[in-house]
C-alpha cells in the first residue's frame, strides 16, 4: 500500500469480504476480498450478474450490513452503521405507502431533528429539483413508477448527502420510463444541481453502466470478485449508437462470458461442483425457443450476445442464465460475447416436442448431476420413490436455503420436461411413475 | 371486506403442531390462575361484596345502562391495544422474550376464557376491597382476555413482516427505535390490527353481557349495564325487559359500527402497503361528514400535529447503544443459559403448585367424569359446525356469487356475528321449557347460535373474491353440479370458510359455558357438558373443580386446533392459493 499525504478518498472499501455462514461455521463466500475507492465527482458503477454480491456491497457500504471481514472507511472513517452523508436509492422504491410525496421526502429530515418549517422548505426545494411539483399531497399508490423512483430519489437528495447510493434504481421501470429518469438525472449530475459529491451504483444493465459510468467495475460471481475496472471517458451526453460506446459494450460483455480460470472443472458458470451446483430458474420454454431464435435466421446458430439481447429485449440478467443453461446441457457454447450452438442444439431445432423431451432428458441426465442423483437413488430404491427433503437437504449442505429450494424447483421442473423422473406436489416425493 | 383482511386474520394464528413450549405455556397459565384463586381463598365467604348497585326494570334507564356498556367496552380495547403495542413488540424485538410469549399467547388464545371469569372476579374484587372498582375492573379484564390475544398475534407478526426494504431505508435515514415504531412498524401492522380489532369487539359484546352480572359463590355482582339488565329480567322472568335488551345491544353494535369503525377501516386503507390502487374502497359516511366539516378539522389539527411530533421524537438512550456490534457468541451462549434456567425454575414451581391445588380438592373420578364430559361437549361442538356447515357454506355461495345481494347480506352476517347470542338465550329456555325437550339436544344449538356467522360472513367473502375468468372457465366448459361444487367453489372458498370455522369453533367452545347451562328465574336448563360442569362449579365457588374443568377443555380446544383446524389451514394455504 502506498501510503498517501493527501485527504483521504470519499469512500474507500479495503479487503471486504461477507460470508453467510449458519451458526459459527464458514458459509458460502459472498464477497471475496474486495477493495475499492470513491472519489469526489465520479459515478462509478458495480456491474455484475445476480449473485455477484453486488448488492450485498451496496448495503455494506451503506452501513446496513457487516462485513465478515475488511472495513469500510467514509471520510477516513470507519463505517460501523448508516452514517449522515450516504443516502440510498432503492430497486423497489421502497416509499412509505402511508405517507403523502411530500411526507416522504420529509420524513429523513424530520427524523434528524430539522424543525417543521425548514424540513418543509427543503423538502419542496428537492421536489422541484427532481421534477416532481404537482405531486405533493399524492400517495404513492397513486402515482408511476417512473413519479415513485423520483420520490426515492428526492428523499435521498433532501438529506444533502455526500455519496448517493443506487441499487439497480432503474431496473423496475419500463424502458422508456428509465430512460428518462437516467437522463434526467445525469443532466442534473452533469449540471452540478445536486448536492451530491459522487454516485456509487449497482447495474446489471451493461449499456446502462456505459451510459452513465465514469469507471465500471465488474464483479465475477462466485465468489464476487473484482474482475475488471473499465474507465469510460466518453463525454455527456453518450450516445448508444456511438461507436465507441458499442465497442465498450462488446468488450464488457465479452468479459462477462469469459470463463474463469476454475472453469475447467465445472463445465457450466454456475456455482458449486457435481451435486452441489447452484441451478437458475428457467423455464425449458424458454431454452427451447433461445434454442429456436438462435437456429434461425439471421444468426443460422451463432449469435452476438449484445444483438439477441436487443432482439430478444432480455437484460443480461435474463439472457445469461438461460444461455449459461444451454451451455452446461451442452447445446450451446458461450465465448467472447457469442452464443453458438452445438450439433445437439441444431438438431433440437429441428425436431418435433417428443423427440426434444426425449433428447432433453438425455442431456440432463448425462450433464446435470443433481439430476442423476435423483434417477439413481429413484432407480436404486425398490419403491423408486424418494421424498424431496432428501434432496433438498444435501444440497443445503453445499448453499443456502434459498438456492437449495431454487436449485431443486428447476432440476424438478426440467426433470418433469425431460421425463426423467415425476414429482408430486402432494406428497412432495419424486418418483418413476408418470400418470396414466 | 376485502379479501386481503380476512386472510391476514387467518395467517395470524401459526401452523404447527403442539411442541414443548405450547406443554410449558399451558402450565405457566394455569399456575397463575391458581395462584390468583388461592389469594382470593376468602371470598368464598362473603368477604366485602361491594354495594350492589341498584338495578331497575326501567326502560328509561336502557339508554344509560348502554352508556356504561359501552364505556367498558371502550376501556378494555383501550388496556388492549396497549397490551398489544408493548407484549408484541417486546416478542417480536427480543429473541428470548419470543420464545416464551408467543407460545403463552397461543394457549391465552385458546383457554376459554369464560370458565376463569370467576377466578379474576375474586381477584380483583381483593385488590379494591368493598368497592365497586373491583368489579368494573373484573369486567373490563374479561373483556379484554376476550379481545387482546388476536390483535397482539396480529401485530406481532406484521411487525416480524415489515419489509426489508422499508426497514432499510429506516436504518438508512437512522430513524431511532421510537421513531420506527411509530413511523413504519405501526403504521405497516395497522390494516391487520383493525381488522382484528373488529374482530375482537364482536367477541367482546358476548363477555360483557357474561361479566357485568355474576355470582361467584354468595358474592354476587350487579354492574349496571346491559348486561345486568339482562340477569334481572332472566330472575324476574320478564321476556318483554328481555326484548328492550334485545334491540338496546342491536342499536349499540350498529352506533359502534358506524361511528367508530367504518370511519377507522376507511382510514386504515391508506396503510395498505400494496402500490396499486384497490378496487375495494372502503366508504364511510361518518369519516366523509367529518372531511366536509373545516370547524372540527381545526380543532382536531392541533392534537394530530402534536402527535405527529411526538412520533417523530428521537427518544434515545443517552449512552450511543444504537452502533450495534456483533454480539459476543460466549456471552449470548450464557445469556441464553441462564434464561433456559429461569423459564425451567418458573415451570417447576408452577407444576408443584398446579399438581397441589388439584389434588386437594379432586380425586381421580372427577378427572374421569370431565374426561367424559369433555368429549360430550366435544361432540356437540364438532357436530353443530358440520350441521352450520352443511347449511351455510351453499347459501353463503349462493350470496357471494351474487354481488348486489352480498353487498347487503355481508354487513348483516358481521353484525350477527357481533351480537351476543347469549341474550337471546333465555328465549330459547322459555322455549325448552314449554315443549319440555330435550336440554341435550336443543341447548346444544345455542353453542353456534352466535359463532355460526363468523362462517357465513367469511364464506361470502370467499364466493365474492372467486375470480370472474374462472367462474365464466367453469361455464364454458359446461361444468355443472356435483363437479362445479367439487372442483370449482369449494376449493376456492375453502381458505375462507377455515378461517370462519377456526373462529367458530374457538367462540363455541367459549359459549358452551353459558350455553350448557341456562337459567330463566329459578328454573335452571343443563346439558351434559363440560361447561355445564364449569358453569356449575362456578355458580358453588368450587375453584379447584373450575381448574380441573378448565384445563381439560383448554387442552381439547389446543389439541383439536393444532391437529385439526391448523393442518386444514396448512394445506389451504398451500394447495388453494389463488395465484
Amino acid at each position: 500500500m502506498v501510503e498517501n499525504s493527501r485527504t483521504p478518498p470519499l469512500l474507500a472499501i479495503n479487503n471486504v469480504s461477507q460470508n453467510y455462514g449458519r451458526g459459527g461455521e464458514k458459509g458460502a463466500t459472498v464477497l471475496d476480498r474486495v477493495s475499492l475507492t470513491l472519489n469526489e465527482g465520479e459515478i462509478v458503477g458495480l456491474l455484475g450478474r445476480s449473485g455477484c454480491g453486488k448488492s450485498t456491497l451496496l448495503r455494506i457500504v451503506s452501513g446496513l450490513n457487516h462485513p465478515s471481514d475488511g472495513e469500510v472507511n467514509y471520510r477516513g472513517e470507519k463505517v460501523v452503521g448508516p452514517v449522515n452523508g450516504i443516502a440510498m436509492v432503492f430497486q423497489s422504491f421502497a416509499l412509505f405507502p402511508w405517507l403523502t410525496v411530500l411526507a416522504n421526502v420529509e420524513l429523513g429530515l424530520r427524523a434528524k431533528g430539522v424543525s417543521e418549517a425548514d424540513a418543509r422548505k427543503r423538502a419542496l426545494q428537492a421536489i422541484d429539483i427532481i421534477g416532481l411539483d404537482g405531486f405533493e399531497n399524492a400517495y404513492p399508490k397513486e402515482i408511476s413508477g417512473g413519479m415513485r423512483q423520483r420520490v426515492g430519489f428526492a428523499r435521498a437528495l433532501v438529506v444533502a448527502p455526500s455519496i448517493l447510493l443506487m441499487d439497480e434504481p432503474f431496473s423496475a421501470l419500463d424502458v422508456l420510463t428509465a430512460e428518462t429518469l437516467r437522463t434526467d438525472l445525469l443532466d442534473l449530475w452533469v449540471e452540478g444541481r445536486m448536492p451530491i459529491k459522487s454516485i456509487l451504483m449497482v447495474t446489471h444493465n451493461i449499456e446502462e453502466s456505459v451510459l452513465m459510468c465514469d469507471r465500471i467495475i465488474v464483479l465475477s460471481s462466485n465468489p464476487g470478485r473484482i474482475a475488471a475496472e473499465i474507465r469510460v471517458t466518453l463525454q455527456h451526453p453518450r450516445n448508444r449508437l456511438d461507436p465507441e460506446f458499442r465497442q465498450l459494450v462488446d468488450q464488457i460483455y465479452a468479459l462477462m462470458t469469459r470463463r474463469p480460470d476454475m472453469a475447467k472443472a465445472s463445465p457450466g458458470a454456475f456455482p458449486g461442483l457435481g451435486v452441489g451446483m447452484a441451478l437458475p430458474t428457467v423455464s425449458t420454454n424458454t431454452l427451447a425457443g433461445m434454442i429456436e431464435e438462435v437456429a434461425a435466421p439471421p444468426y443460422d446458430g451463432k449469435a452476438d450476445l449484445p444483438a439477441l439481447a436487443d432482439s430478444l429485449q432480455l437484460e443480461i440478467d435474463d439472457l445469461f442464465p438461460v444461455a449459461e443453461t444451454l451451455q452446461l446441457l451442452r447445446f450451446a457454447e458461450l465465448a467472447e460475447g457469442d452464443i453458438k450452438l452445438t450439433a445437439a442444439g441444431k438438431r433440437f431445432a429441428e425436431m418435433d416436442v417428443d423427440q426434444r423431451k426425449k433428447l432433453f432428458g438425455d442431456h440432463l441426465l448425462s450433464y446435470v448431476p443433481l439430476a442423476q442423483r435423483i434417477r439413481r437413488v429413484l432407480d436404486e430404491r425398490p419403491s423408486h420413490h424418494a421424498p424431496a427433503t432428501r434432496f433438498r437437504e444435501e444440497l443445503e449442505d453445499y448453499m443456502s436455503e434459498d438456492y437449495a429450494e431454487t436449485t431443486l424447483k428447476s432440476v424438478t421442473t426440467w426433470g418433469r420436461y425431460g421425463e426423467i423422473f415425476a414429482y408430486d406436489e402432494s406428497t412432495q416425493s419424486f418418483s418413476l411413475e408418470n400418470p396414466q | 371486506m376485502t379479501q386481503q383482511r380476512l386472510i391476514a386474520f387467518a395467517h395470524s394464528r401459526r401452523a404447527s403442531l403442539p411442541n414443548l413450549w405450547d406443554v410449558a405455556a399451558l402450565i405457566l397459565v394455569f399456575a397463575v390462575f391458581v395462584l390468583m384463586s388461592y389469594g382470593s381463598r376468602g371470598m368464598t365467604s362473603p368477604l366485602n361484596a361491594p354495594e350492589t348497585a341498584v338495578l331497575s326494570l326501567d326502560y328509561s334507564q336502557l339508554p344509560y345502562y348502554g352508556l356504561r356498556t359501552t364505556l367498558r367496552m371502550f376501556a378494555a380495547i383501550v388496556v388492549s391495544l396497549i397490551f398489544t403495542f408493548t407484549y408484541a413488540t417486546l416478542a417480536a424485538k427480543s429473541r428470548r422474550a419470543e420464545m416464551v410469549l408467543i407460545p403463552l399467547l397461543d394457549v391465552l388464545q385458546s383457554v376459554p376464557i369464560l370458565g376463569f371469569l370467576s377466578f379474576t372476579v375474586s381477584f380483583f374484587l381483593q385488590l379494591f376491597p368493598g368497592s365497586t372498582l373491583g368489579a368494573e375492573c373484573a369486567a373490563i379484564f374479561a373483556i379484554f382476555t376476550s379481545q387482546a390475544w388476536n390483535m397482539a398475534f396480529s401485530f406481532y407478526q406484521s411487525l416480524r413482516t415489515v419489509p426489508r426494504d422499508l426497514e432499510e431505508v429506516a436504518a438508512n435515514f437512522r430513524l431511532t427505535p421510537w421513531q420506527k415504531f411509530w413511523q413504519l412498524d405501526t403504521p405497516f401492522a395497522m390494516p391487520g390490527l383493525i381488522w382484528n380489532m373488529m374482530m375482537s369487539m364482536s367477541g367482546g359484546w358476548f363477555f360483557v353481557v357474561a361479566s357485568e352480572a355474576i355470582s361467584v359463590g354468595d358474592v354476587n355482582i350487579r354492574l349496571p349495564g346491559i348486561g345486568s339488565y339482562l340477569a334481572l329480567a332472566i330472575d324476574n322472568k320478564r321476556i318483554d325487559c328481555v326484548a328492550a335488551a334485545v334491540v338496546a345491544v342491536a342499536l349499540i353494535i350498529l352506533a359502534y359500527d358506524q361511528l367508530l369503525f367504518r370511519p377507522i377501516v376507511a382510514f386504515a386503507d391508506k396503510f395498505r402497503v400494496e402500490l396499486t390502487v384497490s378496487q375495494t374502497k372502503s366508504d364511510s359516511w361518518v369519516r366523509d361528514l367529518f372531511l366536509r366539516t373545516r370547524w372540527l378539522q381545526q380543532v382536531m389539527a392541533a392534537p394530530a400535529a402534536w402527535l405527529h411530533a411526538a412520533s417523530l421524537l428521537s427518544l434515545q438512550w443517552p449512552v450511543s447503544t444504537r452502533q450495534k456490534r456483533a454480539p459476543n457468541p460466549k456471552i449470548e451462549l450464557l445469556l441464553d443459559f441462564v434464561w433456559y434456567v429461569v423459564i425451567g425454575v418458573a415451570l417447576f414451581v408452577s407444576l408443584t403448585i398446579i399438581v397441589k391445588f388439584v389434588r386437594q380438592g379432586v380425586d381421580m373420578a372427577e378427572v374421569k367424569t370431565v374426561i367424559a364430559l369433555t368429549f360430550y361437549t366435544f361432540l356437540r361442538v364438532m357436530a353443530l359446525i358440520a350441521i352450520a356447515t352443511a347449511i351455510w357454506l351453499p347459501i353463503g355461495v349462493w350470496i357471494g356469487l351474487r354481488p348486489r345481494i352480498a353487498e347487503k347480506a355481508q354487513p348483516l352476517a358481521q353484525f350477527l356475528a357481533a351480537f351476543p347470542a347469549n341474550v337471546l338465550f333465555p328465549i330459547a329456555v322459555i322455549g325448552i321449557l314449554r315443549f319440555h325437550l330435550n336440554p341435550d339436544i336443543w341447548l346444544s344449538a345455542l353453542i353456534v347460535f352466535g359463532t355460526q356467522w363468523y362462517i357465513v360472513f367469511n364464506v361470502i367473502a370467499g364466493a365474492s373474491a372467486f375470480p370472474n375468468d374462472l367462474r365464466e372457465a367453469a361455464q364454458n366448459f359446461g361444468i355443472k353440479g356435483w363437479t362445479w361444487w367439487k372442483d370449482v367453489i369449494l376449493p376456492a372458498v375453502f381458505p375462507y370458510y377455515i378461517t370462519g370455522a377456526i373462529t367458530a369453533s374457538g367462540g363455541s367452545w367459549n359459549a358452551s359455558i353459558v350455553a350448557e347451562y341456562v337459567k330463566w328465574g329459578d328454573d335452571t336448563v343443563s346439558a351434559q357438558g363440560v361447561g355445564a360442569y364449569i358453569a356449575k362449579a362456578t355458580a358453588d365457588g368450587d375453584f379447584p373443580k373450575i381448574v380441573l374443568g378448565v384445563a381439560a377443555m383448554s387442552i381439547v380446544v389446543i389439541l383439536i386446533n393444532r391437529l385439526f383446524w391448523r393442518q386444514l389451514s396448512a394445506f389451504a394455504e398451500r394447495r388453494l392459493r389463488l395465484l
